[in-house]
């Protein structure tokens, strides 16, 4: 079997070249590596915990929604097949007509749009005003700030960046969010962080442009010794203190660790809210593609029987 | 191969037709009836694969262009709304999103395999050719659909790439220009690669026409490279002998298609692309699909100038040299024998080259700093080095096995592995592995 001695060859060397190749570039790796997790939702078969998607909900709403948005979501993804307020079929109470399984009539996403802490605009009215009004299940989730100005004015010219698609959107994400979230630090010795700014080892920055005047020579490069800490600084403080969010299930920790957790877990799934329907049908995809991979293989050996090859 | 048509028009209706428009004819003797070397190996299933590559970029592109906005302000949100609103849009997406990666995939290896069984040589040459115009076309659309979906990555890509073209002596700005409808990466840059992407898979189906046609006037090339002599003997019908095998061969690769798909559909993918494009911040690397990093690779080994050839010129010129040299391949190669099975030292240097390519395509990835850059002007050189010099050397200065006299042969004398190690040792016949 030349071809595979061959393919077997190449791939040793590919895998070698990259080994090396990576040990290269480690070096120069500025920020933390994110603390690897489990996630309810990793691998083939995961999905989502939905207990953990309404803490998440809650905690995105009470903490994260101050300053960002998540401009992509409507109320009415919240009830939909996968989402975190889902229903099945309506409590007692209501009237058979009623489909709770249809977003739009599910009471607890009416009551969360209704409630939500902010208004949406609409209009123009009968008199050709634009009037505010609490949303209904098929707004778009209205965000903090009207534009983008009033966002960096009230953010010293930081813009916190939406969060639909934030998880999707960061290497390794959940795990990065997660590490960001709980991995606030007190900045080492050897920086001086500005006022405003937070140090934080797991977001991607240059800490060399931070070190104090008396670790840097005279081209401003660090002296000999003294190592350039990892990562960064960002406008956003630590957001999550412990206890700062009361969990209706008092077996829930309310810790940052916990409200980090589920709030990774709610943004996983805000990023991607048909996740749990693609492996659903991906695992019945598989199993059909290798039943027809095995029929298709039996069928070539009895058609190439009788020949001789 | 060219052969005497075997049709049979069966009804009337078939009699009728075939004296008026004979394409069941010419189905029937290209694809039903035509003469396949029967030593075909699963190399060979590529072209079928690469088949349904096309059809399933074409289907899920024209679903997905019914719901998508060419429009900078709203492309990239539109692009959500397919993957949240839009019935299985993420299906849709997610497998032509992961098409393209899937679709180079198949083509590298058919290209790895013509390089390997000679297949580009004579009487090949225009089916050769035809298939790097393919590649070419394969490469102009995969980038312009990179764009379309709008995001960071999307957005500096196609600032560098268009970039590149202003290195061009006296006319390179107003090609730039023309690209991008104006002067930098802005809508009508968006609009006319939209235009394009959805028009250039239909010139690549022409070609494959074209190429399938190459194709079927001298017959498959096959793994000893020996021309089919006894049609009896050394070929069977395409169906159902090929129909079967390709279909398995497609089934397979299918397999690990839907396992990118549905497991890790943005595995191929770089998190940027899921921030909005933004004029304004230049993301902190910027990097290629997968398929583009060995080209990108030669395009930035070229951090020298040459006399009046700028570095930036001369690294434009090295990446478009790098694929134009394709077309010139079966001029460059002086060996008589096809098939690397029978040339032992040419295979050595054609594995050297696979490694050299997988190299440019790790390095294409990475910053261009310290010694990276001199590993990839090495893999650059080896590149060149080996159509440029290996193979026109080659063919002149080594010592091939020798060849079994007949495809049936060499397919005989694999049944019986006894018999070809008997002969492999006494050094007059070669050793047909497979």
């Amino acid at each position: 079997m030349k071809i595979s001695m061959i393919a077997r060859t190449l791939i040793i060397a590919a895998t070698l070249s990259l080994c090396g190749m990576s040990a290269a570039v480690a070096a120069s790796g500025s920020a933390k590596d994110p603390e690897h997790r489990h996630w309810h939702f990793a691998g083939p078969f995961g999905t989502h915990d939905k207990d953990a998607l309404q803490r998440g909900f809650q905690v995105y709403e009470t903490v994260c929604a101050s300053c960002h948005g998540v401009e992509l979501l409507s109320f009415r993804n919240l009830g939909q097949k996968g989402g975190p307020f889902y229903l099945d079929s309506c409590p007692d109470g209501f009237a058979d007509n009623v489909d709770c399984s249809n977003p739009n009539e599910n009471p607890i996403v009416k009551a969360i749009a209704s409630q939500y802490r902010y208004q949406v605009v609409d209009g123009p009215d009968d008199s050709g005003d634009m009037v505010e009004r609490a949303p209904i299940a098929s707004d778009r989730i209205p965000g903090p700030y009207a534009n983008e100005v009033i966002a960096r004015l009230a953010n010293n010219n930081a813009l916190p960046p939406d969060f639909s698609l934030i998880i999707k959107a960061r290497h390794h994400g959940p795990d990065y969010v997660f590490s960001l979230l709980t991995g606030y630090e007190d900045a080492p010795a050897s920086v001086e962080i500005a006022p405003g700014q937070h140090y934080n080892p797991y977001f991607h920055g240059d800490m060399s442009q931070a070190l104090k005047p008396e670790f840097l020579n005279a081209e401003g490069h660090a002296i000999d010794g003294v190592d350039v800490p990892p990562g960064g600084v960002l406008a956003m403080a630590p957001p999550l203190f412990d206890g700062v969010i009361d969990y209706a299930d008092p077996g829930t920790p309310e810790t940052v660790e916990q409200y980090a957790a589920d709030v990774v877990e709610f943004l996983t799934w805000a990023a991607e809210p048909k996740m749990e329907a693609r492996k659903a049908m991906g695992v019945m995809s598989l199993i059909y593609l290798l039943v027809l991979c095995f029929i298709l293989y039996w069928s070539y050996r009895k058609v190439w029987a009788k020949l001789d090859h | 191969m060219s052969h005497p048509s075997t049709y049979n028009p069966g009804s009337g209706l078939e009699k009728w037709l075939d004296a008026r428009l004979p394409i069941m004819r010419l189905m029937h003797d290209s694809l039903n009836d035509f003469p396949t070397p029967k030593n075909l190996n699963y190399w060979w299933t590529f072209g079928g694969i690469l088949t349904v590559c096309l059809m399933i970029q074409i289907i899920t592109g024209i679903v997905l262009a019914m719901h998508y906005t060419a429009q900078a302000d709203m492309a990239f949100d539109s692009i959500e709304h397919i993957m949240r609103d839009v019935n299985y849009g993420w299906l849709m997406r997610y497998v032509h999103a992961n098409g393209s990666s899937m679709f180079f995939l198949a083509v590298y290896l058919h290209m790895f395999r013509g390089l390997y069984y000679g297949s580009y040589k004579e009487p090949r040459e225009v089916l050769w050719m035809l298939g790097v115009v393919i590649f070419i076309l394969m490469m102009a659309t995969a980038f312009m659909g990179y764009v379309l979906p709008w995001g960071q990555m999307s957005y500096w890509a196609a600032t560098v790439i268009t970039n590149l073209f202003s290195a061009i002596p006296l006319i390179g700005d107003d090609i730039r220009t023309l690209l991008l409808g104006g002067p930098s990466v802005d809508n009508p840059t968006l609009n006319r690669f939209f235009s394009l992407h959805y028009l250039l898979p239909f010139a690549i189906f022409g070609v494959v026409v074209l190429h399938i046609w190459a194709l079927h006037v001298p017959g498959n090339n096959n793994p000893t490279g020996i021309e089919v002599k006894d049609l009896k003997k050394d070929t069977v019908p395409f169906h159902p002998y090929y129909t079967v095998k390709d279909g398995f061969g497609i089934a397979v690769f299918l397999v690990l298609f839907a396992a990118f798909v549905f497991f890790n559909p943005d595995g191929l993918g770089h998190p940027d692309n899921y921030i909005k494009a933004n004029p304004l911040a230049t993301p902190a690397s910027i990097v290629p699909e997968w398929y583009f990093m060995p080209f990108y690779a030669i395009l930035r080994a070229i951090t020298f100038d040459l006399g009046p050839i700028s570095s930036k010129l001369g690294g434009v010129i090295a990446m478009f040299a790098s694929i134009l040299i394709l077309f010139v391949l079966p001029w460059l190669d002086r060996a008589k024998i096809r098939s690397m099975r029978y040339r032992p030292a040419m295979r050595l240097w054609f594995i050297l080259f696979v490694v050299a390519c997988i190299a440019l395509g790790v390095l294409g990835g990475k910053p261009a700093e310290g010694n990276l850059v001199l590993y990839a002007q090495i893999a650059t050189a080896y590149y060149f080095g080996f159509f440029l010099i290996i193979m026109p050397l080659a063919g002149i200065m080594e010592t091939p096995k020798a060849l079994p006299s007949s495809i049936a042969d060499a397919v005989l004398a694999k049944k019986k592995p006894d018999a070809a190690r008997s002969h492999a040792s006494g050094g007059a016949q070669p050793a047909p592995a497979e």
